[in-house]
């Protein structure tokens, strides 16, 4: 393996490509008609080696790795192009000869490990069915094969994992028994569907490098596609980056990212956050630290009930003894993994559920256990900003009524200064005011996060919370939402609670970082030194498992 | 486990108490004297003495006050006593259980008939790759739902014992005296099981899971039965139990236009003459069977999807 990466390191290829994809052509039916997705895609997959598709949603990355074995969705179709897989083309390929090498020759690791094992069938069934669909073993022998492929695919404790259902696995487990299902059959080519995007870092990382390990001891080659050019950079040996259907630039990976030669490449290396960790936006506006603290939260317990009784604990405490200030002007940013007890801290903060214990401080009055009217006067100073702006708008009000619905729960003025209101804060988060008559489907991810910034600005809160409110964005949309937040944070003073699992995102915006871990904070300091000088082995583990850390800092050099 | 089903039994008992007191209730309001309409079919003319219906009045307590009877009624109907049904002077409990037989031979046949043919028809229209074939098999059930159940009835009579002298237009006899009724009260619960779980089932088919199946190699009808077919079957049951009260009902129906002596007769007779004692015992049996259902149903949820706990707080749920 090491000899063969040598050979294709400058991109002279000697051995004939394992996949190999020339002017590729897929377009989806819609009602509107037929929409292009992929356009004349030339794509070259080496035995042995990764090939990774990097591009921003709707560039096409993912239809084409799904065209390979034709698992598109049933309103896809492929146009012009061919395919070729050792002696196959399989664009032309029958369905029941493209049977005999899906599973078996190219294995698929999907995109969502939460939504991808059939809910009702065993871990163990459902490798096995594999081995047994291509009569890789018998009905006797294939549920000990299947614990065999479970334990090389890293699933501690195999044999007990193989009886459980999806359900009682984590995330990270789940992806591994994807895993599992995908090399059982020893394939030559794996296509890894942004494998890791929806895991938390740390697990990212482990997987990412077992399955690394996997093919270069196999010799498997994989087609790996990712939003995550950090990603990309640290795994694959050729780059091909994808933009509207079309591959904009592909080569060695070590060449792309020294020298770019597309605008779009450029662009996106300079707007992935992990890759650009040194460039920081923390606005200089320190306001004088003697003032009154905004909130002050102190020991704060939140204790959840859990179903079942009998064996184990009875309680779960989501958060456990959790202490912090904000002052105005400033934000504060707790990061941490699934779990970790972050969200749950903002909803204690916000009284969308009650503590256990501790006390919150707003503003000097204490709101631990307001009630009625006292909460509805937090409600109009504290605002919140969601994860997921494809859920949080309401998909039959118009932009103009989604703004203004706080001024009306609130009535705040008349129809006429609420719609100039809302016209002023469109204008505010750069949006036209043509757009207050518009529906959020009609909008992208970004434009809808302004959105709902702009509702959660529309009662001039003194606080904002943020629960991972760039997560669901594409990398040069990030850049632009957290650039808005901390100009509207210089303009207003307003303070954020930045809820984030990405410790890159953070440093770009945040004053102070809360690193929390089971619902503890285990560190906290200002992101300079807690990058620089992390104290706590879980911060050092969060700060090893960011992407893109094992080519040098490339993107300071190009933008 | 145990304790949850206890409690489901508790709440049945509920149940039960509910349906015989609201029936106790409507049926008290309702214009009309049983104990003069059992007069009138007792002595054939319409000159009763006046004396002899008070008589029966106090005979059956008709006279005392609405709750003293309620209370007499209640007392009796928990140890199994119905009374005796007015028109004929036979105990309810014996003039139902001798009219169960065929009404349980019915509707069971018809539920099987209704699963079988409504979820084969939602199978195969959502496996066929024949466009024509699935929006016609997709265009049945609502069919099915909209026409009137009778209607269906006298058209398959018509058809099948009629013109093609297959089976027999009526009568209680055996299993060829059972396929057209049973088909009849079939074709409406049928078409909604149908409905359920085609589209549950398009539901499972755009799952993320089928799509992982599919990259393994899977052919088309393993995907469909042994992936899609069991995520998308718990809609489908929960339709299922709440159809058997549907049956219990069309019963009513089609063994009147069949002419067989079923439970449905019993209560069309009793409703005619407003023999109250036997309407009554009809009700409570029809919850009573209707909540055994659902309890087996809740029951069967788990053993279909392991995320379902039944949980001792007293009901199914996500875990």
């Amino acid at each position: 393996m090491a000899a063969m990466t040598d050979e294709h390191e400058n991109g002279e290829d000697v051995t004939t490509p394992l996949l190999e994809i020339r002017g590729l052509s897929v377009s989806y039916r819609t009602r509107g008609g037929t929409v292009p997705a992929v356009r004349g895609v030339d794509l070259d997959v080496l035995p042995g080696q990764v090939t990774a598709v990097v591009g921003e949603s709707g560039s096409g990355k993912s239809t084409t790795a799904h065209a390979v074995t034709r698992l598109l969705a049933a309103n896809g179709q492929i146009d012009a192009g061919t395919i070729r897989f050792g002696r196959h083309d399989l664009a032309s390929l029958s369905e029941a000869e493209l049977r005999t090498v899906r599973g078996a020759r190219i294995g698929l690791v999907p995109q969502d490990p939460t939504v991808s094992l059939n809910p009702v069938k065993r871990i163990g069934e459902q490798v096995a069915e594999v081995l047994r669909i291509h009569g890789l073993a018998t009905r006797r022998s294939a549920p000990a094969e299947a614990i065999a492929v479970l334990d090389r695919a890293g699933l501690p404790d195999a044999a007990v994992r193989a009886r459980q259902y999806p359900h009682e696995l984590s995330g990270g487990m789940r992806q591994r028994a994807l895993i599992a299902i995908a090399i059982a059959a020893k394939p030559e080519l794996i296509i890894a569907d942004e494998p890791t995007s929806a895991l938390d870092v740390t697990v990212q990382r482990v997987i990412l490098d077992h399955l690394q390990r996997l093919t270069e001891e196999s010799g498997t080659a994989v087609l790996l596609v990712t939003h995550d050019l950090g990603v990309a950079a640290d795994r694959a040996q050729r780059l091909v980056v994808m933009s509207q259907g079309k591959v904009v630039e592909a080569g060695p990976t070590r060449d792309i990212l020294a020298d770019p030669q597309d605008e779009y490449t450029r662009h996106l290396l300079a707007s992935a956050p992990s890759l650009t960790t040194t460039r920081s936006r923390t606005p200089a506006a320190q306001p004088a630290p003697e003032t009154a603290p905004l909130v002050e939260v102190r020991n704060l317990v939140k204790e959840f009930r859990l179903p079942r009784a009998g064996d184990g604990p009875r309680t779960l405490r989501a958060v456990d003894d959790v202490s912090f200030t904000l002052h105005r002007g400033h934000t504060l940013a707790l990061v941490g993994e699934s779990g970790s007890g972050k969200s749950t801290t903002a909803r204690l903060l916000l009284r969308l559920t009650d503590t256990s214990a501790g006390q919150i401080l707003f503003d000097g009055t204490d709101v631990t256990a307001a009630r009625g009217a006292r909460v509805r006067e937090l409600r109009r100073r504290a605002q919140l900003v969601y994860q997921n702006p494809y859920a949080s708008l309401d998909p039959r009000f118009s932009i103009g009524e989604v703004i203004t619905e706080p001024l009306r729960a609130f009535k705040v003025g008349d129809r006429a200064s609420r719609l100039t209101r809302a016209r002023d804060l469109l204008d505010r988060v750069a949006l036209p005011a043509a757009t207050l008559e518009r529906r959020p489907a009609e909008l992208s991810g970004g434009q809808r996060q302004r959105v709902a910034i702009a509702r959660a600005l529309a009662l001039s809160p003194d606080l904002v919370v943020c629960d991972e409110p760039v997560s669901a964005l594409d990398v040069s949309v990030q850049a632009q939402v957290l650039d808005l937040l901390a100009e509207l944070q210089a303009d207003t003073g307003v303070a954020y609670l930045f809820i984030s699992h990405d410790l890159a995102v953070v440093r770009q915006i945040a004053h102070e970082v809360a690193v929390m871990r089971a619902g503890r904070i285990v560190e906290t300091g200002p992101p300079e030194e807690l990058f620089t000088r992390p104290r706590h082995a879980y911060t050092r583990e969060l700060l090893a498992a960011i992407p893109g850390q094992r080519v040098s800092s490339p993107a300071s050099t190009t933008s | 486990m145990r304790r949850y089903v206890i409690k489901r039994l508790a709440q049945a008992v509920g149940v039960l108490w509910a349906a015989y007191t609201v029936s106790f209730l409507v049926l008290d309001f309702l214009p009309g004297d049983p104990v003069t309409a059992m007069a009138g079919a007792g002595m054939d003319s319409g000159d009763v003495h006046p004396a002899r219906l008070a008589a029966l009045r106090h005979e059956y307590g008709f006279d005392k006050p609405i709750l003293v009877q309620y209370a007499d009624y209640l007392g009796r109907a928990v140890r199994g006593d119905f009374g005796d049904a007015v028109s004929t002077g036979r105990p309810v409990t014996s003039t139902l259980a001798d009219a169960l037989p065929q009404t349980l031979q019915l509707t069971g046949a018809a539920l099987l008939l209704a699963v079988l043919l409504g979820g084969g028809l939602a199978v195969v229209a959502t496996y066929t790759s024949l466009r024509w074939l699935r929006q016609l098999l997709l265009s049945l059930p609502p069919l099915g739902v909209s026409v009137p159940t009778f209607w269906v009835g006298l058209l398959l009579v018509e058809a099948f014992s009629f013109r093609l002298h297959w089976f027999p237009a009526f009568g209680n006899d055996g299993l060829r005296d059972l396929v057209l009724p049973a088909l009849t009260l079939a074709i409406p619960t049928g078409a909604l099981v149908a409905q359920v779980l085609a589209k549950s089932l398009l539901t499972a088919l755009d799952q993320a899971y089928v799509e992982t199946a599919r990259a393994k190699g899977a052919g088309r009808w393993r995907v469909h039965v042994r992936h899609a077919l069991r995520n998308a079957s718990l809609p489908a049951l929960t339709v299922v139990g709440l159809l058997v009260g549907q049956l219990v009902a069309g019963s009513v129906v089609v063994e009147t236009v069949f002419s067989r002596d079923g439970l449905g007769r019993v209560t069309a007779a009793a409703v005619t003459v407003q023999d109250l004692p036997v309407v009554q015992g009809v009700v409570v049996f029809g919850a009573l069977i209707f909540v055994a259902t659902n309890l087996v149903v809740d029951l069967v949820y788990p053993l279909l999807d392991p995320r379902i706990v039944v949980a001792s707080g007293g009901r199914a749920s996500f875990a």
